[in-house]
């Protein structure tokens, strides 16, 4: 039986895993990189256990840096002790500590009425209804009223749902349900209402489309036991025995997809896939076997496992995943052969970078990471030669490294279940960003053709548009809190569910920035929190998209933070930087802008401006103050003028938006 | 399967569960006599010796085990 499907990227633990964790419990401090290579392993429950165990231990002294902590809630109708380690040690894969707070065993639905309950009085991150079939519905059943039925079991989960994020800032996950394979009739189970085949069905139905909305993300259970088979999912010895409620030899696994879920609502899903060429996107050496004698052809078994390959890259291309090349070849023969070869499915401009050269791979990963201004952490490099991977893995352990089988069939499974680019949202900017990167080298080859900086930016014919407050756009606006790193001044994540809360609080002021330019819409590229105190405004969050730096959006950005607070009657603005790992870029941010330094510690500084009497200052920027969204919700429409701001930018001439 | 092929794996599982290298198995073995053997971890040492060995225990099987000779016996019958 195959269980370890969805970890079989990892390498095996080393023989001397126990010894390792033993050697990091002695760490004084900064355990957390040793921990997370630990957790980079197929773990079985066994080792899990021992991992977490560890983790306790760096929690209980404080030594966990640089990991991000993280609580879960977890409530289910099963016995959860084997879980609840294996979370830990499945999180830490993702650079995430996490805490579990368990239900007692048999308290399900009072853990979200009852306020003082284990979990409410701890107030997590999220919380996980690890709830299945029987927590709803009997065994064997063939209910009368099957459609009540159904409507009775989402009510139950809607209102625990509800009650959990009306008491906590929680975000909740919640399981799809996978009927047992016991059958009442047979096959014809899932023709008769009411039976547990048809009534889990729906159940997931109503779930997906009611009950998921924001703040509420679905861990798909059904699915992940239909991958390992129900037969084995149901182990009906270990339910008896212990009230586990699935065979747990399929704990690691289903940690591993709880953990996904959480580094993705935190921001650490990976964001670019670099690909190998030679028997990794094509059968075969192109500098040896020559263009005509690569395998990629239909028809032929060896060449459909690469097409396949193909497809599955392009899949994630065109969900927001950014593909490059890093390969070693003749650079001229390797771009023929992408560019000409008729059974190509990927080419030249479906990558954001392409680095064909003798350099090593890990050289060519970090021109790949300037290029495109990203970090090394958000990397997948997909490479079928074991050396090569050793290698990048040795000398960039942030990058994500794959094992491959020697089998190419296995490649595009590999890449498709393995949670590297996890995702628990769908937006706009996903859809077009890969164009976006294209349009930024574009952008890239003009300004190298332009004399001055200023004169590059006007020709940018840049318009920024600012929402105040609006009714749409969050989801983006929580992905840009969670994903930024570099251009983020505080490091303050938050959910979604929590940002639109924050409409209630007439003190909290949230800006969203979208920017547009001749090469096209960049989308929402910065996200700014304001709290109003007094006649001074706070700035709590100020983050923004990398892709748009020195183009002088954050002085546009200031202009309009300072007209909507001098309006509101404030005074002055308060900034604070936190320093991190990851955002130098910003520690002179404030500086920059005419702020003056209040106050310095290890922690932070903080910063200050009087806002009384000012002059926005010009920007190469026009500014548009509110955007018009399109019925469907798309933001692609030209954004409106607002005279008389920058009369040396002109607005006309913007075709193609 | 032996007596010697069970015991030969089954120190190895004891160790990884219990975290402890210092572990001697004998017959008389309960889990009053290893820290650590409570309800959890014996969950865990019986996933590991069904996974090891390749087999389910029986319902009821393990709450009658009095001591490591007997559960070194279920073993080998299920095995065997």
């Amino acid at each position: 039986m195959s269980m370890e499907n969805g970890v079989s990227y990892l390498p095996p633990k080393p023989l001397n895993f126990r010894q390792l964790c033993a050697d990091v419990d002695a760490m004084e401090t900064r355990r957390g990189d040793r921990l997370r290579w630990l957790a980079s392993h197929q773990l079985d429950n066994n080792a899990l256990h021992r991992l977490a165990t560890s983790i306790e231990k760096a929690i209980a002294c404080g030594a966990t840096d640089p990991l991000t902590s993280f609580t879960l809630g977890l409530v289910s109708n099963g016995t959860t002790d084997l879980l609840s380690s294996a979370l830990v040690g499945a999180a830490a894969r993702y650079g995430i500590v996490v805490s579990v707070i368990a239900s007692p065993f048999g308290v399900t639905f009072q853990a979200a009425f009852d306020s003082d309950s284990t979990i409410l009085a701890e107030n997590p991150d999220a919380i996980l209804l690890a709830l299945d079939y029987r927590a709803f519905f009997a065994d064997y059943c063939v209910s009368a009223n099957p459609t009540q039925e159904v409507d009775r079991a989402i009510a139950e989960i809607a209102e625990m749902a509800k009650s959990f994020m009306a008491k906590s800032r929680s975000s909740i996950i919640l399981q799809t349900l996978q009927a047992p394979p016991e059958r009442i009739f047979g096959n014809f189970d899932c023709r008769q209402p009411g039976s547990l085949a048809w009534l889990c069905a729906r159940f997931n139905e109503q779930l997906t489309s009611e009950v998921a909305r924001a703040g509420v993300l679905v861990l798909d259970v059904a699915s992940l036991a239909a991958s390992i088979g129900t037969s084995k999912w149901y182990d009906r010895s270990h339910w008896f025995a212990a009230r586990l409620p699935f065979c747990q030899e399929a704990v690691p696994l289903y940690a591993e997809q709880v953990a996904r879920i959480i580094s993705s609502l935190r921001g650490k899903s990976r964001k670019v896939l670099i690909l190998d060429l030679d028997n990794t996107i094509w059968g075969g050496i192109v500098g040896d076997d020559g263009m005509d004698g690569l395998r990629l052809s239909q028809g032929d078994a060896i060449g459909e496992a690469f097409l396949d390959v193909q497809r599955a890259a392009l899949a994630l291309k065109r969900r927001g995943v950014l593909l490059a090349v890093c390969s070693k070849n003749n650079e001229q023969i390797a771009r023929a052969a992408i560019r000409d070869h008729a059974d190509m499915i990927l080419r030249e401009e479906d990558f954001a970078a392409i680095q064909i050269n003798w350099n090593d791979k890990a050289s060519n990963l970090e021109a790949i990471a300037e290029q495109l201004s990203l970090g090394l952490d958000s990397f997948v490099f997909f490479d079928d030669n074991p050396m090569e991977r050793a290698q990048v893995r040795s000398t960039l352990p942030q990058v994500c490294v794959p094992e491959l089988p020697a089998n190419p069939t296995e490649y595009a499974r590999i890449l498709m279940t393995s949670g590297f680019f996890e995702g628990i949202s769908f937006t706009d900017e996903d859809r077009i960003r890969a164009e976006q990167y294209t349009a930024n080298a574009r952008r890239q080859t003009l300004f190298a053709k332009s004399r001055d900086m200023q004169g590059f930016l006007r020709s940018l014919e840049m318009t920024a548009v600012f929402t105040m407050n609006g009714s749409s756009g969050w989801q983006r606006f929580a992905q840009l809190i969670n994903k930024s790193n570099q251009f983020n001044l505080t490091t303050r994540r938050y959910t979604e569910g929590e940002i639109l809360a924050m409409a209630d609080d007439p003190r909290i002021l949230r800006l969203q920035v979208k920017l547009f330019d001749r090469f096209g819409d960049n989308g929402m590229i910065c996200a700014i929190i304001c709290r109003a105190e007094a006649d001074v405004w706070e700035i709590d969050t100020w983050v923004m998209s990398c892709r748009v730096l020195s183009r002088q959006v954050e002085v546009a950005v200031l202009n309009e933070i300072i007209r909507n607070a001098t309006r509101a009657g404030a005074r002055g603005l308060i900034g604070t930087y936190k320093p991190t790992d990851r955002n130098e870029l910003v520690r002179n941010h404030y500086a920059r802008l005419g702020f003056e330094l209040l106050a310095s510690d290890e922690n932070e500084t903080r910063w200050h401006l009087d806002v009384t009497g000012y002059k926005a200052r010009p920007v190469p920027i026009a500014i548009s103050a509110e955007h018009q969204p399109t019925a469907s919700g798309q933001t692609i429409n030209p954004p409106r003028e607002i005279p008389n701001r920058l009369a040396e930018v002109r607005l006309t001439e913007r075709q193609g938006l | 399967v032996t007596k010697d092929a069970v015991l030969s794996k089954l120190p190895e599982i004891f160790r990884d569960v219990f975290d402890d290298d210092s572990i001697v198995l004998r017959d008389s073995l309960t889990a009053r006599d290893l820290k650590g053997w409570d309800s959890i971890a014996n969950i865990r040492l019986m996933l590991s010796i069904e996974q090891e060995f390749g087999f389910r225990f029986a319902v009821g099987e393990i709450s009658e085990l009095r001591n490591l000779g007997e559960l070194v016996e279920a073993i080998i019958r299920h095995v065997g």
